[in-house]
């Protein structure tokens, strides 16, 4: 099967500040996957740079095999909603299919219309009239309609009240059941993607943090409480993303491939937004004292 | 047809909370030989979850032998649920009510009586374990 997206050292630096750098990733076909992290994070570079809409600074980065779309060919292969679903305020929604059928080869008009229908939308309406919602189910129409290998989505519910969310998720997972496409759907809100992602990709301060299946995500990372002690002193396979003291207690959030075999600790599973909680105040820690990391 | 839900915040998988629900409706005969499952595109539609998700929990539905997959038509149920029958229930049901008065009479409060179910029928299962 080929990735959806694989890169290799992918970095983009804009004058002086790296957006994105060190990027590696090897995701598989046939999964929605979530791209979470903080704004600013690097979400937004990432997914232009899948899209084709920016170029790297380092590194390399295929999409569906391929360079990221460049050639109409591969263009047809892509869809991509950037932030706020943009659409053409002046434009009707019958205007905005009309428009998509002449751009783009294998546009499926029937779906199209039939998922306008469905949403019960006014075709004459202009885009500029419509809800936030309507706007974002347009949006994403005029991307399943021309029927993608794989979507690209920049926060696409970030802007939309909790039942326009919902309602958005629903569209969309209809879509990845009937279609069999793959998705990229960015969020800063883990709680967006937790029930529709396979795979979850956590992007913070430009670095992948981690990336995975989320099923081996919330399987390889534990909640650790136990009397205070040193976490430096844990076996080598255990990889702390987080620790909290009290004068008598330690809490840690690890990371192992193994069993914890320690009776002195309480292991608990660990939800999804925990575990990006953890990763984010490590980076936070980090930040605080430089003069531990290794200059890069 | 069944409508599935979904906790959030009970920390079960969803796939697991969906197999549960399906095991449940078998148990109490909301469900018989020959129903049909919502569809995964149904299922995806109202939850909003990863259809994944679900083909994964109908999958293992499937290997415990309680449903069978047809292609292109949907998924049925193939085995009902029920060890031991109603009448059997009644009567240890109205035990149990007797049981719990006793307990609340004896002070307990709900929290108390749960633990000391789950506690009790832990213990109680294990002891079986190490019997077989």
């Amino acid at each position: 099967m080929t990735a959806i997206i694989k890169a290799s050292g992918l970095g983009k630096r804009y004058r002086r500040r790296w957006a994105l750098s060190g990027c590696t990733l090897d995701i598989p076909a046939g999964q929605v996957v979530g791209l979470v992290g903080p704004n600013g994070a690097g979400k937004t570079t990432l997914l232009h740079l899948a899209a084709g809409l920016l170029q790297p600074t380092t590194g390399t980065i295929e999409v569906l095999g391929g360079p990221p779309p460049a050639t109409p060919a591969q263009l047809a292969r892509v869809g991509f909603v950037a932030q706020d679903s943009p659409t053409y305020s002046a434009l009707s929604v019958a205007d905005h299919l009309r428009l998509g059928a002449h751009l783009n080869p294998g546009w499926d008009a029937a779906m199209a219309s039939e998922r306008i229908e469905r949403l019960g939308l006014e075709p004459r309406q202009r885009a500029g009239k419509l809800s936030g919602g309507e706007r974002a189910q347009l949006a994403l129409t005029l991307a399943l309609a021309k029927r993608p290998e794989v979507l690209l989505l920049d926060e696409p519910v970030a802007s939309l009240d909790p039942l326009a969310r919902r309602e958005f998720l629903q569209g969309l997972m209809e879509a990845v059941a009937d279609q069999g496409l793959s998705v990229v759907l960015s969020s800063h809100l883990v709680a967006d993607l937790e029930r529709v992602c396979d795979y979850l990709i956590v992007l913070i301060a430009s670095q992948v943090q981690i990336a995975g299946p989320v099923e081996h995500l919330l399987t390889t990372h534990h909640l650790l409480t136990g009397p205070r002690r040193d976490p430096a002193r844990l076996p080598e396979d255990q990889h702390v993303i987080s620790a909290r003291h009290t004068d008598r207690q330690t809490t840690l959030t690890v990371r192992t491939e193994g069993p914890i075999l320690d009776p002195a600790w309480v292991v608990s599973p660990i939800g999804l937004e925990d575990l990006v909680l953890a990763y984010m105040s490590r980076t936070a820690a980090t930040k605080r004292r430089p003069e531990l990391e290794v200059q890069r | 047809m069944i409508d599935f839900h979904l906790d959030a915040h009970s920390g079960v998988a969803p796939y697991l909370q969906l197999i549960h629900q399906v095991r449940q409706a078998l148990r109490l005969g909301l469900l018989s030989e020959g129903d049909q499952l919502p569809t995964v595109k149904d299922v995806v539609g109202l939850l909003a979850i990863n259809p994944n998700t679900v083909l994964k929990a109908y999958r293992e539905l499937e290997y415990e032998g309680l449903v069978a997959a047809r292609p292109g038509v949907g998924t049925f149920v193939t085995r009902t649920l029920g060890d031991g029958s109603p009448a059997a229930i009644a009567p240890l049901r109205r035990e149990l009510q007797r049981w719990l008065g006793k307990a609340r009479r004896a002070g307990l409060d709900e929290e108390s009586i749960e633990a000391l179910m789950l506690t009790t029928f832990r213990s109680a299962t294990e002891a079986e374990e190490d019997i077989a």
